[in-house]
């Protein structure tokens, strides 16, 4: 990458932030999202009731909760240039669409790492109250992160697709519950014994059953390279789309 | 600067431009006229490099659009129709975001946006949100984002669609400016903004270029244009009727009055003979001491030829279909 193409996508990650942070959209995400993650943890997970000290009961529910968050960060990212016409704009500027792709991308990931962020009370909290290994903590960050990123990309496929933000939101809500609901054990069993092995399978495409090994504190390559093919996949889909719809 | 050859799209079955070639050049601008639906926007989009061609060859400043789409946009300001922005930010924050995009950074970027908010007027409002603009102001702040980067070439789809009587006068006036250095192509289905401001007018129907030239030689192909209107007393008007018709540069008279000493009508030179007509009636009426009390070649209305060539080609298509 030179400088020239980091710069570009540095100016429209910049502008995609000051859009986020100019209407409430993201600071109302960010609190509900802080509200939930905290309020199952401490409610349904009974993050205080487990003996060892550990965030288990925190990284159960995220992938659930991004299910909607991303969803709700990225169905804009797209929808809004369609709605606005302002992609007639942005595709006419001497950049390449990948910069757009990239920046959006990256923009979106910035309030996902916040939201994740901001939960350092909880650490806090756990770090004081018992003796937690941190280092499983912070892998399950990175796959929570992970995860969140994921769904982003895949939102922002939908959100390439339609001008209506509704729709893009909608759509990639159900995507993003089947890429947790493959990996749940109840569903893979009821596919296996519908046509064995399959189950299994789709498993193996679900962001659940490679976020899982992440929160046990195990950082392989492998699951790593999941998510990553994942998004790369879905951001190259998008500049697919966004080519096809100019033709 | 900008050159067009054999340009065509299509859009599945339908073609929304048809084999368009033409050419602009620096200090020229190049008014394109047509009905809606004729394939203005469509080739502005292809020029800018937003649509890509189903077939032809634009190269805008010497870099092919298709082939070298970075090096083609940057000489580019476009200002697409209906004015797109991004309603979140303020005015100086949309067009601080466009000139990094268009490379600016640091002073050379301040200089450049209090530069375009100068020439559209926009300094009263840079700190309000694109979204609280009326229609006037959001208008201008595209304008504005075109003008940026200072661009060698400036492609323009219906620069004064929703402006009042005073900015449109403005923008005209500042596109006639601006065109000295510049190649301008700008869009509209206002005639009389193609006399005010363009060198060269192009119309456009059905996806095909129909007439190609100056504001004057379209007009010149207008009914009626060239013919000779007059009115002259003191000499008897049968007399004056029969002299006139007999002169060589006239073809035929239309009379609207006759009276006894005043004959009022209309003369159809021959073509290209006009001014020679004229010249001709003068000097007959002097000959005989009558009064000449008009004369004018009548000029053609760009309106007529544009109804008359862009209607005939819609009728034509429409009773194909």
């Amino acid at each position: 990458m030179n400088s020239s193409t980091c710069r570009h996508i540095w100016t429209i990650t910049k502008k995609e932030l000051r859009s986020y942070f100019s209407t409430p959209l993201a600071w109302v995400l960010i609190v509900v999202f802080l509200l939930l993650s905290q309020g199952f943890a401490f409610l349904f997970g009974g993050l205080l009731e487990y003996q060892n000290a550990s965030l288990a009961a925190f990284f159960l529910y995220v992938p659930w909760i991004f299910m909607v968050f991303a969803p709700a960060v990225g169905m804009r990212l797209w929808s809004e240039e369609h709605r606005l016409g302002t992609m007639e704009l942005l595709m006419t500027m001497p950049i390449s669409p990948w910069h757009a792709i990239m920046g959006k991308f990256l923009a979106a990931a910035v309030i996902v790492f916040v939201s994740l962020f901001l939960t350092f009370p909880v650490l806090i909290t756990i770090n004081w109250l018992g003796d937690p290994d941190n280092g499983i903590a912070f892998a399950g960050y990175i796959g929570a992160f992970l995860v969140g990123i994921t769904f982003l990309a895949v939102t922002g496929v939908i959100s390439a697709l339609t001008r209506s933000m509704v729709v893009s939101f909608i759509v990639a809500l159900f995507l993003c519950l089947g890429m947790i609901m493959s990996g749940w054990p109840i569903v893979v069993a009821s596919i296996d014994g519908w046509i064995p092995g399959l189950g299994q399978k789709l498993a193996q495409l679900s962001v659940l059953t490679h976020y899982n090994e992440l929160t046990k504190g195990i950082l392989v390559s492998s699951d790593i390279l999941f998510f990553a093919s994942v998004i790369g996949f879905c951001l190259y889909l998008t500049a697919v789309i966004l080519k096809t719809k100019r033709a | 600067m900008i050159t067009v050859e054999n340009l065509s799209k299509h859009f599945g079955p339908k073609v929304a431009v048809d084999n368009i070639s033409f050419e602009v050049k620096k200090g020229e601008v190049l008014g394109f006229l047509g009905p809606n639906g004729a394939g203005k926007s469509t080739t502005m989009r292809m020029v800018t490099g937003y649509l890509p061609p189903t077939e032809g060859k634009i190269s805008v400043g010497g870099a092919d659009v298709v082939d070298s789409p970075i090096a083609a946009k940057a000489k580019i300001g476009y200002l697409p129709e209906n004015a797109p922005l991004y309603t979140e930010l303020t005015v100086q924050g949309f067009l601080n975001f466009i000139g990094e995009l268009r490379g600016l950074s640091g002073a050379e970027l301040d200089k450049a946006v209090n530069r375009s908010m100068d020439l559209c007027h926009l300094q009263g409002v840079r700190h309000q949100s694109v979204d609280t603009l009326s229609k006037g102001f959001r208008h201008r702040t595209c304008f504005a984002q075109a003008l940026i980067h200072d661009p060698e070439v400036l492609i323009m789809d219906e620069p004064t669609d929703g402006l009042d009587p005073n900015q449109k006068h403005e923008v005209r006036g500042l596109i006639r400016r601006m065109g000295e250095e510049k190649a301008i192509i700008f869009s509209t289905h206002i005639l009389e903004e193609v006399e005010a401001a363009c060198s060269r007018a192009i119309i456009i129907s059905g996806g095909s270029v129909v007439a190609n030239g100056t504001p004057d030689q379209l007009k010149s192909k207008a009914k009626g244009s060239g013919s000779i209107r007059f009115q002259l007393a003191g000499i008897p008007a049968t007399t004056a009727k029969s002299d006139l018709e007999a002169l060589n540069s006239i073809g035929s008279l239309s009379v609207d009055r006759e009276e006894e000493n005043t004959l009022r009508g209309v003369a159809f030179p021959n073509s290209g003979q006009s001014a020679r007509a004229s010249e001709e009636i003068f000097n007959y009426v002097s000959s005989k001491n009558g009064l000449l009390q008009e004369l004018a070649v009548v000029e053609g209305r760009l309106d007529d030829v544009f109804r008359e060539i862009t209607s005939s080609d819609t009728e034509a298509s429409s009773s194909a279909a």
